[in-house]
């Protein structure tokens, strides 16, 4: 093709433990719906424990924006409501009944319905938490219109699921969700991977802009596609949606069903039996014991090794993860590690090691820090990696001296946590740098929560 | 073994227990013999294995053959400008044994600085001085007294670190600072011909004549008194005890470079900045020494010790991949001019090195605007079409 776009910078590591192409269903005792999965929510409760939910009964609403409804992946009983400190809402948990119930809703007729009347269907059913803006990754509001829809049809990172594969035997699905998208905005932008974009499933999707990216991880970030495509300024806004949900929302489209089932990758080094998972959002991590290698502690992480979140083996799948990924803790000490010269069995981008003379195909990593917290003091580390037109470091600061004229001038609209997590991964000093850009987004969003009076109503 | 030691006194090392007041020593002797068993805790869930303390120790293993050829050539001088017959490993060994007290003092002071420093603030200790501390002798001349490397090495660490915040803050490399503080605090005793040449500081050794650096020489007019190209490549003439081999140093480099953790656009626009502007004296030459090679610049003296191992200093160098390439060239152009106009003090790159870190963040600041100015126009060049 000769309109890719080449991405140079970044770095795709190669780990062991990929999830196989074999799908097995995963059992799952129970489900839950985590309000932490979306940034900046403060959720108001529907429900009481013991209360009989089907599947798309709202569990909570946004207390700000009441009309985004948060839907119940399945039908069951709500068995607990978990709190933590200050009473902040973390998870409500249904069990399942035997047979899967649905609220049921009219199948839409795309064409015929209006803006208003599809975008009203969405936050009805609950289907409307899967559509986030950017800037600052938190579910859309309903109320803008955003200058384009960005999708990322591939996943570069480390063990990610294989987009293509997941959504087998979903094409229709898809082209339904698509055609639901492209009446909310003018332009939808659906991103390929270079190597597979002539074979995909995404290949005969009709009404959207189709962009090719080549080169490493992140190029499936759908940050680094939008920087690249039609970066955001101030004031502008984009929405991204997951494949998956795609197809979920096309299933609401066909059958007037909330139906959030999807497959899911379990992956990592410590999984005897990587494969993939037909399951639905919210599953229980419990089911996948019997893949797991117990032996020494182990870390069950929610989506990948970068930008997972770390939920334990009781833990549930996040509302937008898509592979689930176990590692060892590492919380072993290494006698004078730093000083081996070799240090085969870890991997690092730099050369200090003579690891690269020995490269391996691929590397089993554990979570251990690999050292301690310092003070800036390489430069040059993070710009390898973060294939964007930004100042990483100088972003970071702006953000440390809470500057928010400066982290608007440096590109804060333009990136979520994720697109950084390859700085993190390579900072020598181990830096939190997500929890940084973290912490400069929900400035910005409160920033804009205090000057916005729509908000206030 | 090892570790069951370590685990059984951890807790009295504990903040509030009993040497708790020791707590970042410990932590730091715990961590050097240890990677630590802290797994991560918030956002990416595994790490590279590069840590600072694997960053120094790579500068450190860079620096180790102009060490070791500051060693020899140090005995060499010796046995050339006495007259002795020296074997190759005696002369070794006689340089090796006037490094190491510098080294040790060096090492001795500073940290002892940066511990407690540390322990007041209640940090971890950084691992900034293991290079500083090596660095500090390699640019010391072989004659000086190790009371002044002391002295050098507490006010580069205090006045040059600690007071902006310790490793990471400082705005003048802490070894250059040293040097500067030396050179002008005792000008009396530590220039002229008499420092570089070990033996060459007792009063009995008067007679002898030579022992003036090349920079020295041709600051005095002695152009002609130049040694060889080759001696001033492979480093057979006096000098800063790990300054004087080019070649030392190029290995070094290429050590840094193939890393990657130091930055070759620094080194290289050192480079270019240096023959440029001394192509440009000798197109308007008016003495010998403006229209000396420029290429004898990048032999001479500190500068490709400077170039290699100070400039690039990731914390005082300018941090923006634009800024590089100014700062470096601006290096390069100041050494010349410093070393050909300026009579008083004939070594240019210590000083270029130094008014340039002043400069860096000012050089970012320029390439951050350029960039904010570029991310604008990008947005205005859009709104523009969008409106069409």
């Amino acid at each position: 093709m000769s309109n890719v776009i080449r991405i140079r910078k970044g770095l795709t590591l190669s780990l062991r433990g990929k999830a196989e192409k074999v799908v097995s269903k995963l059992p799952a005792a129970a489900y839950a719906l985590k309000p932490g999965d979306f940034p900046y929510l403060t959720p108001r409760l529907t429900v009481g424990e013991g209360d009989a939910v089907l599947a798309g009964t709202p569990l909570f609403t946004d207390k700000y924006r009441p009309e985004i409804r948060y839907a119940s992946p399945v039908s069951g009983t709500v068995s607990a409501i978990v709190r933590g400190d200050k009473r902040r809402l973390l998870e409500v948990v249904v069990t399942p009944s035997a047979e899967q119930e649905y609220v049921t809703h009219d199948a839409m007729d795309v064409a015929a319905l209006s803006r208003e009347a599809i975008i009203g269907r969405l936050l009805e059913s609950g289907a409307w938490p899967f559509i986030r803006q950017r800037p600052f990754g938190m579910v859309a509001d309903p109320a803008d219109t955003p200058k384009a829809i960005f999708i990322s049809g591939f996943d570069s990172a480390p063990l990610a699921p294989d987009t293509d594969f997941t959504l087998t035997g979903e094409a229709i699905a898809f082209q339904k969700g698509i055609d639901v998208l492209r009446r909310l905005t003018d332009k939808v932008y659906l991103c390929l991977n270079d190597e597979t974009a002539a074979t995909s499933i995404f290949h005969k999707i009709t009404g959207v802009t189709k962009k090719v990216f080549r080169g490493p991880h992140p190029a499936g970030n759908v940050g680094v596609q939008i920087h690249h495509i039609s970066p955001i300024n101030k004031g502008e806004k984009v929405w991204t949606i997951d494949p998956q949900h795609i197809v979920a929302i096309g299933r609401l489209a066909l059958r007037g069903v909330y139906d959030v089932s999807k497959v899911v990758a379990l992956a990592g080094p410590s999984v005897k039996r990587p494969r993939y998972f037909r399951t639905i959002a919210g599953a229980a991590l419990s089911g996948i014991a019997g893949y797991v290698d117990m032996s020494g502690s182990r870390r069950y992480i929610s989506g990948n090794v970068l930008t997972g979140a770390n939920v334990g083996a009781d833990g549930y799948l996040g509302f937008y993860d898509n592979s689930i990924t176990v590692i060892p803790e590492g919380d072993t000490c290494e006698f004078l590690g730093w000083a081996n010269p070799l240090r085969l069995h870890r991997y690092s981008v730099s050369r200090s090691y003579l690891s690269w003379m020995f490269p391996r195909r691929e590397y089993a990593p554990d979570a251990n820090m690999n050292g301690g917290v310092r003070a800036f003091v390489v430069s040059g580390a993070y710009e390898k990696v973060l294939p964007m037109d930004i100042l990483p470091v100088y972003l970071l600061k702006a953000i440390l001296a809470g500057d928010i004229d400066r982290m608007e001038q440096l590109g804060i609209y333009e990136v979520v946590e994720e697109d950084f997590a390859l700085c993190e991964f390579v900072c020598p000093s181990k830096i939190p740098v997500q929890d940084i850009i973290r912490k400069g987004i929900a400035l910005m969003v409160n920033e804009q929560l205090n000057n916005n009076t729509c908000y206030a109503r | 073994m090892l570790r069951k030691i370590i685990d059984k006194i951890k807790p009295s090392f504990e903040r509030g227990a009993r040497f708790g007041f020791l707590h970042s020593t410990f932590e730091a002797f715990e961590s050097f013999a240890f990677v630590p068993n802290k797994t991560t805790q918030s956002g990416a869930h595994i790490r590279d294995c590069n840590d600072l303390k694997r960053v120094m120790t790579v500068v450190i293993i860079a620096l180790m053959p102009a060490l070791f050829f500051g060693c020899w050539n140090i005995g060499y001088q010796h046995a050339h400008t006495f007259g002795v017959e020296m074997t190759f490993g005696a002369m070794w060994l006689y340089g090796f044994l006037r490094v190491l007290p510098v080294i040790i003092v060096s090492y001795a002071v500073g940290l002892g600085i940066e511990f407690t420093a540390a322990q007041l603030r209640g940090h971890e200790v950084n691992e900034g001085f293991l290079v500083t501390g090596m660095l500090i002798p390699l640019v010391m001349p072989v004659g000086v007294p190790l009371w002044m490397v002391g002295l050098a090495t507490a006010f580069a660490v205090i006045i040059g670190k600690e007071i902006f915040g310790g490793t990471g803050m400082n705005i003048f490399n802490p070894a250059l600072l040293a040097r500067a503080f030396i050179f002008f605090s005792y000008p009396s005793q530590i220039s002229g011909d008499r420092v570089w040449v070990a033996g060459l500081q007792s009063p009995s050794a008067v007679d002898v004549t030579t022992g003036a650096t090349p920079l020295a020489e041709v600051a005095t007019g002695g152009i002609d008194r130049l040694p060889s190209v080759a001696d001033l490549f492979f480093g057979f003439i006096p000098g800063s005890i790990g300054e004087t081999s080019t070649l030392a140093v190029l290995i070094g480099a290429v050590i840094l470079i193939y890393t990657g953790v130091a930055s070759w656009k620094i080194m290289f626009s050192c480079v270019v900045g240096l023959i440029a502007t001394g192509v440009l004296l000798n197109l308007v030459a008016v003495n010998p020494y403006m229209a000396m090679p420029p290429y004898y610049h990048l032999l001479m003296g500190g500068f490709a010790f400077g170039a290699v191992f100070m400039a690039t200093d990731p914390v005082t160098a300018a941090q923006t991949e634009v800024g590089k390439w100014l700062y470096g060239f601006l290096i390069g152009a100041l050494t010349v001019l410093i070393r050909v106009f300026n009579e008083g003090y004939p070594e240019g790159m210590m000083l270029a090195i130094l008014l340039m870190n002043a400069f860096a963040p000012l050089i970012d600041h320029y390439a951050v605007a350029l960039h904010i100015r570029r991310r604008l126009q990008r947005s205005a060049v859009l709104h523009k079409n969008e409106l069409l």
